[in-house]
């Protein structure tokens, strides 16, 4: 499974950063971006379907 | 199709203070929603649409060319262009509202609120030591109310011996202030003073607070004047107090009239983040405003130019297009996305800061009076116009439960 943020969409509303704290870090404005490429390790899948089912602007996706 | 539970005339006349909509609005939502009519209008309170589906209140906020950001007070006559108050960057729009915001983001970021929590957490533990022992608070006004208070007032700087003048003036804007035009026009003008006082001290001495960082990014990059930099004080009183105390008050009211609730939470407080954003979505207090900048129509609701719109963002997360079980609430819901924190560019700042001060409130609180209920003596009466909590909260505290 792989994670992706769309930058332009995202507004810092942070979910994801509560919600899967390592597969996500924020920028000094509070911007989330993905961890290394973004590929989700074993165990952690729920937690991403989470942060990308909370996101008010929508900015995550998940491919298989 | 059948009975309207709707207020008479509310589709052409709401009464944004009417007392069936101050004490349940959720109900006239739904009832919205079904009807033909699901955005209503007044001419009440100066005027203005007030829609109810997530998709409607969602296109107004994509679109800050169409519906301006100049105005967000939900009552009053829509100021004329140049004459608003101004509260950079939630008064502003594209292009100034970008630099504006990017000053402010790196004081929220979850690390930078980190920093308070410890004020934070000894603000609400010595509230709440205050009140063991007691059989009957008002929740409100001894415990909710000061947290935000204590926090913005550090973030701003305000020095110890200003704190309580500060308070005075924070109950004078955001208490007195929504129904008493002249006590706001004061409030404005002695916190505009003071901050203006504040900023010149800032300027001769280095202080903590972020008025020396705002100070020395304007004098680095971007230009701000005194009256954007007091503007931005001003946000943050406005924006970061009366809503937090009220999400902290709805809670608490929620947890009072739903015992299995409240057991499960004392017995889980692992779900307690969770817990928050149900609570978040349930109770959301914000109702922010836009104005038009062309005719348009929204939700079959025909608006001309200067013509307000509220966003009701409760109203959102209790549309059923959106959410399960929308009306109920769930305090283990997992698929939460919910809107009180807004949408797109004016997301709310302070989130990070709010979700730390109402989860550091209720763990306080829980920790030492994980058994309470309503004061059937007292009733609880509910706040409208811009922010909706309750405004004085009496709970019964079972002695014999709470722990110093």
């Amino acid at each position: 499974m792989k994670v992706q943020i769309d930058s332009t969409l995202c507004q810092g509303h942070n979910r994801c950063l509560d919600l899967a704290p390592d597969l996500f870090e924020d920028d000094e404005l509070g911007y989330a971006h993905i961890v290394g490429d973004g590929e989700v390790p074993p165990g952690m899948e729920r937690a991403a379907e989470l942060a990308e089912s909370n996101c008010p602007e929508m900015a995550i996706t998940l491919s298989p | 199709m059948g009975d309207t539970r709707l207020p008479e005339n509310w589709e052409r006349d709401f009464d944004l203070y009417d007392p069936r909509y101050l004490e349940d609005p959720f109900t006239i939502w739904d009832d919205m929603r079904r009807s033909g009519c699901p955005a209503a209008h007044t001419d009440r309170w100066g005027g203005a649409v007030l829609p109810s589906r997530r998709e409607d209140i969602e296109r107004v906020a994509r679109d800050p060319q169409t519906f301006t950001s100049r105005a967000v007070e939900a009552t009053g006559r829509v100021p004329a262009p140049g004459n608003e108050l101004k509260i950079p960057p939630i008064t502003s729009d594209p292009p100034e509202h970008d630099d504006e915001r990017r000053l402010l983001l790196p004081l929220f970021t979850k690390p930078r609120i980190r920093e308070l929590e410890g004020v934070t957490r000894e603000t609400a533990e010595r509230l709440a030591d205050g009140l063991v022992g007691r059989e009957v608070v008002d929740v409100a006004d001894e415990f909710a109310r000061h947290i935000p208070v204590k926090v913005i007032a550090t973030m701003l700087g305000v020095p110890e011996e200003d704190s309580s003048r500060f308070d005075s003036w924070v109950v004078k804007f955001l208490k007195i202030g929504p129904r008493d035009q002249a006590v706001r026009v004061e409030a404005i003008k002695e916190i505009t003073a003071y901050f203006h006082e504040l900023l010149a001290d800032r300027r001769a001495h280095e202080a903590p607070g972020m008025l020396n960082y705002l100070l020395d990014k304007s004098e680095g990059g971007t230009k701000l004047t005194d009256d954007q930099l007091v503007g931005m004080c001003f946000l943050l009183l406005v924006a970061g107090i009366d809503t937090t105390w009220s999400t902290i008050g709805s809670s608490l009211w929620h947890l009072a009239t739903h015992p299995e609730d409240r057991a499960r939470l004392v017995a889980e407080p692992e779900l307690l983040d969770t817990a928050i954003e149900e609570f978040l979505r349930a109770y959301a207090p914000i109702t922010i405003a836009r104005t038009a900048t062309e005719p348009v129509e929204l939700g079959g609701c025909p608006m001309s130019t200067g013509d307000r719109v509220l966003l009701p963002w409760a109203a959102a997360n209790r549309d059923p297009e959106s959410f399960e079980r929308a009306d109920e609430v769930l305090i283990d819901r997992e698929e939460n996305r919910h809107l009180a924190f807004g949408l797109g560019i004016h997301r709310c700042i302070g989130s990070n800061l709010a979700r730390m001060e109402i989860r550091v409130a209720l763990r306080a609180w829980l920790d030492r009076f994980p058994d309470f209920a309503l004061d059937p003596d007292h009733t609880v009466t509910w706040t409208g116009g811009n922010v909706r909590g309750p405004e004085s909260l009496h709970l019964r505290l079972d002695a014999s439960e709470a722990v110093a």
